[in-house]
């Protein structure tokens, strides 16, 4: 039942969409449409949810008549499926009800109306596939809308690069998911799900299939090196797809990871968790690095889920090292760690695109740099904006803290592995992740108090208002998600059990109910934390010693000019912009990653022309992969070029020569 | 279970971290200065100046917003929680189990994050100098001491810092490699984290070279103060932590008797004054670092912290 509303919640979107496009000449049609989204999107949230606590009995299955002629389509919704449901429709209702609000002063709705629910729609289809053909499809659409969504405001030259970039990466990353699909269809000659999972592949077609399926499944949540078209199509799209985009796009590129390698490929291989804990390492300390040297701010969060997708990873990887050792208990760890976090990642980059959003409408800036003191004028904003930067920071007592603490958890049991190699490399990878989580804090310092603190350096952010009450109450309602599931991180861990015994076999011994009781993931003695009772201490610390301080004796506050060691200057020019704040990280790290070189051009004396400091820097995974690559092509393509001028017989000849070719390679083949 | 006994003695470490904090700041200034050859103030100087500060009224600059004002009082109670989750006189806090040595870590991250937002909130050069500078210094010692946590946990099978003191005194303890680097890197740790010599001088309004004090420049009266309290406290922190775990004899043991408590406060007060004297000593005879400098400094905290990480990887007895 849970499932057909959830499928009935898939359709209902479609046909939004469908009405949107016949109903161009309706007043006030966005908010018709939002406002249908975001009810159909509660809606099979409560399907997810609903589906999440009674995975206990079974999971329900159903087939359609629809589709390629006499094939059925399939669906299913087990534990897994409902996560990621609750997760995508979540993200849905908060987007669309922030975009109640935002969607009035869209300048060409015609361009998102219809996309908008048609991307949803196919998120949902990737969770419910219970076959091939419906998960590629879902997928596919869910590419497609969301490249329609990066071009919409198709007039900025950089746009319509980012959609070139995203739609061949897209390609490129279905592609090899079709691939995948093959080699693992293969084996059972079937492609329903239930077929795949009952056959087994041989260790060396399962390392391709694991192989391929990162790729693709990478390429879509932003992998290192995988990660380049991200950065510029994320920011492309107005704020409220932005953050589908970024908060759930990418979940569901892990849900169809987690899919196909912990359930569909059958007993892993350790060898398989090497090349996925290396690069979630790396993908996670050169994401935030990336991040760093932005100055622009939607791209800065772009970056940042580059980073939390490397930590993803991280988890994803142990559990693989973990469930192929036949360690089910750590496996089960590693599995709520990535899960967990992949869960508030979609809740606080949700938040903190929506909070750009709101900023970029108020100012109509992106560029830090152009901003400041927003505190000020958007203080609600401002508020969400603040509480999800400390939630992404991974900081305590937000979520982003209980995630961090439950993957380094993971990495510490892990001398338990027997193979030498995963040993060191995980012990680098944790080195990795704790580098991470502190530059990312970093980041968020610049990101919030380049934005919202300090004087406002343009005339855009010193009248900017405060968003409208729609997108606040999307703001705050991710926020409080936030909080509520860094506070009780022990209740998110039983929400999460089902779901990660589907995968391991095992989930973490059940926490106990009192909410104030410490997350205990594998034993009293060996680690606990309990964020709530942390939380009510440090509220009572601070009213504590603010209550010592009225008895001392409590004076009213001045209000003067800054100090600033004596010498105020009362331009905003001289605060500390972004790069200034980023510049001794950049020094100290992005020296040799990135090849960052500082010119300073000074004029002579007696010129009073003002110095100038200039930064270059490169990309290593640009130059290293993709020049290459485009070089590769631009020269076949030269080399290929005469072919088109081929007479009939010649084109004939060659059709011919591949035939033979194929059937060569065929008969070696078998 | 008898639940008064330790929760009187979490008010009591609660209480006691408070008042001795000051009290050690002081002594490493007077110690400091006697080791200059220079008179010095008075050891209990830091309580007159905080009892000053608590008194007058604070000026705000004009652009300072709401965070200006609650911060000081968030670092204060971050901090002060996370020291009263060290043991310092005795084990078997209540409050032990709630944050381990990760959650602790962290917690010191928060209360950074919030202190280096506040820095820039004024909009000024030098709020944003010291915000920049210590979020540098912080990237490179954070990813340090977590692997000196990690090193401790697999040494003792714990993140609980109760737990892994308890291993510490326990006989299978013994002396190991990796203890001995990790205590090294948790040092270098201690003094780049709380702004000491090489990396940062506590004692000067150099414009050129400060970082800590770059951060609170805008601020004073009562809010100057809890920003000083809560800096003497994340010192007395350091000490507590290296103390418990590298020192860790002397502890009260649960449920003890109250001459065992009083043993083991007189013990930490021994330790801690032990602690001041070798960190006036070290920083008298040393000169502050270039701030790029830093960066090499950290950078072997960092490796220490790998290796230590790495032998108890690798090996079950080093």
């Amino acid at each position: 039942m849970t499932l057909l509303i959830a499928l009935g919640c898939s359709a209902a979107l479609l046909l939004i969409s469908v009405a949107s496009v016949l109903g161009r000449r309706v007043l006030g049609r966005s908010t018709l449409v939002y406002a249908a989204t975001l009810a159909v999107s509660l809606l099979s949230l409560a399907c997810g949810i609903e589906a999440l606590l009674a995975s206990s009995s079974g999971s329900p299955t159903l087939s359609l008549p629809l589709g390629i002629p006499w094939f059925r389509t399939h669906f299913r919704l087990d534990a897994l499926s409902s996560l990621f449901l609750a997760i995508v429709s979540w993200g849905g209702a908060s987007s669309s009800l922030f975009a109640l609000g935002y969607g009035r002063h869209e300048s060409s709705p015609e361009r998102i109306l219809p996309f908008f629910p048609l991307f949803l729609a196919g998120m949902i289809w990737v969770v419910l596939a219970d076959d091939a053909y419906v998960f590629l499809f879902g997928w596919e659409i869910m590419s497609l809308a969301s490249w329609a969504l990066v071009v919409s405001h198709h007039r900025e030259e950089e746009n319509i690069r980012a959609g070139h970039l995203y739609l061949t990466m897209a390609a490129m990353g279905a592609f090899t998911l079709l691939l995948a699909f093959g080699l693992l269809a293969n084996a059972g000659g079937g492609y329903l799900f239930s077929s795949i999972r009952a056959s087994a592949l041989s260790p060396r077609l399962a390392g391709a299939v694991l192989l391929l399926t990162t790729i693709g499944a990478g390429s879509k949540a932003g992998l290192f090196p995988l990660h380049a078209w991200l950065p510029l199509a994320h920011p492309a799209a107005p704020s409220h797809v932005s953050a589908l985009m970024s908060g759930v796009m990418t979940k569901v590129a892990i849900y169809g990871f987690v899919r196909i390698v912990f359930d569909l490929l059958g007993p892993p291989s350790w060898e398989g968790s090497l090349p996925l804990l290396f690069l979630g390492g790396v993908t996670a300390v050169l994401g935030v690095l990336y991040a760093l040297m932005q100055h622009d701010l939607k791209r800065l969060l772009a970056y940042h889920t580059v980073e939390n997708i490397g930590i993803i990873f991280i988890g994803l990887g142990l559990a693989l090292a973990f469930s192929a050792n036949r360690i089910p208990w750590a496996a089960a760890l590693s599995l709520t760690a990535a899960l967990f976090h992949t869960l508030n990642h979609s809740l606080f980059k949700s938040l903190l695109f929506l909070g750009s959003g709101s900023v970029l409408e108020a100012t109509g800036e992106r560029e830090m740099d152009k901003l400041g003191g927003l505190i000020h004028r958007m203080p609600g904003t401002a508020v969400a904006f603040l509480l999800g930067s400390v939630a992404i920071s991974g900081l305590p007592p937000l979520n982003g803290f209980a995630s961090e603490w439950l993957t380094f958890q993971a990495i510490l049991v892990s001398p338990n592995l027997p193979q030498w190699a995963l040993k060191f490399l995980i012990v680098a990878v944790g080195a990795l992740l704790a580098l991470s989580a502190a530059l990312a804090a970093a980041c968020f310092v610049k990101a919030f108090g380049v934005s919202f603190l300090g004087r406002p350096r343009t005339a855009a952010a010193a009248e900017a208002r405060e968003t409208d009450r729609w997108s606040l109450s999307a703001l705050f309602a991710n926020a409080c998600l936030c909080l509520l599931a860094g506070l009780f991180p022990g209740q998110v861990v039983n929400a999460l059990g089902p779901v990660v015994q589907q995968l391991a076999g095992q989930a973490l011994p059940r926490q106990s109910l009192p909410f104030w009781e410490p997350m205990i993931p594998i034993a009293q003695n060996r680690s606990s934390y309990d964020a709530f009772l942390l939380f009510v201490l440090i509220a009572f610390a601070g009213l504590t010693i603010a209550g010592l301080v009225r008895a001392i004796g409590f004076r009213p506050i001045r209000r003067s000019p800054a100090w600033d060691c004596g010498y105020p200057d009362p331009s905003p020019a001289t605060q500390y912009t972004s790069p200034s704040l980023a510049q001794p990280i950049r020094r100290v790290y992005a020296t040799s990653l990135f090849g960052a070189r500082e010119a300073v051009e000074s004029s002579p004396p007696g010129d009073p022309r003002p110095a100038r400091i200039s930064v270059r820097m490169r990309d290593p995974a640009w130059e290293g992969l993709y020049l290459p690559v485009a070089r590769l092509v631009s020269f076949l393509a030269d080399k290929l070029n005469p072919m088109q001028f081929l007479t009939i017989r010649r084109y004939l000849l060659l059709v011919f020569l591949l035939l033979v070719f194929l059937l060569l390679l065929l008969s070696l083949w078998i | 279970m008898d639940l008064v006994r330790p929760s009187l003695v979490q008010a009591a470490q609660m209480v006691l971290v408070l008042l001795v904090a000051p009290g050690l700041t002081g002594l490493v200034r007077k110690l400091k200065a006697r080791l200059l050859g220079r008179q010095g103030p008075s050891i209990i100087q830091p309580y007159r100046d905080l009892w000053r500060l608590f008194r007058k009224s604070p000026v705000l600059a004009e652009n300072a917003s709401w965070l200006f004002r609650i911060v000081p009082y968030l670092v204060f109670a971050f901090i002060w929680l996370a020291t009263a989750l060290v043991p310092t006189f005795g084990l078997g806090l209540p409050f032990g189990p709630w944050a381990d040595l990760i959650a602790i870590t962290a917690m010191i991250g928060t209360a950074r994050f919030f202190l280096a937002l506040s820095a820039l909130d004024a909009g000024t050069s030098f709020g944003g100098i010291g915000a920049s500078r210590e979020v540098m210094i912080a990237s490179l010692a954070e990813p340090a001491m977590l692997l000196v946590v990690f090193t401790l946990a697999l040494v003792a099978g714990s993140t609980e810092l109760s737990a892994i003191t308890a291993f510490l005194l326990s006989p299978s303890a013994g002396l190991r490699v990796s203890m001995a680097l990790a205590l090294a890197a948790l040092l270098l740790i201690a003094l780049a984290e709380n702004s000491r010599l090489p990396i940062d001088n506590p004692a000067t309004h150099l414009e050129l070279t400060m970082v800590h004090e770059a951060m609170i420049l805008e601020y004073s009266g009562r809010h100057l103060a809890l920003l000083e309290w809560a800096a003497s406290l994340k010192l007395l922190l350091y000490f507590s932590l290296i103390g418990t775990i590298f020192v860790p004899w002397g502890l009260a043991k649960p449920g003890a008797s109250l001459t065992a408590y009083l043993a083991g406060g007189s013990f930490y007060l021994l330790k801690m004054g032990t602690g001041a004297i070798a960190l006036a000593v070290f920083e008298t005879g040393l000169a502050k670092m270039r701030l790029f400098r830093i960066p090499d400094f950290l950078g072997a905290a960092l490796m220490l912290g790998l290796l230590a990480t790495l032998l108890r990887f690798v090996s079950g007895s080093l």
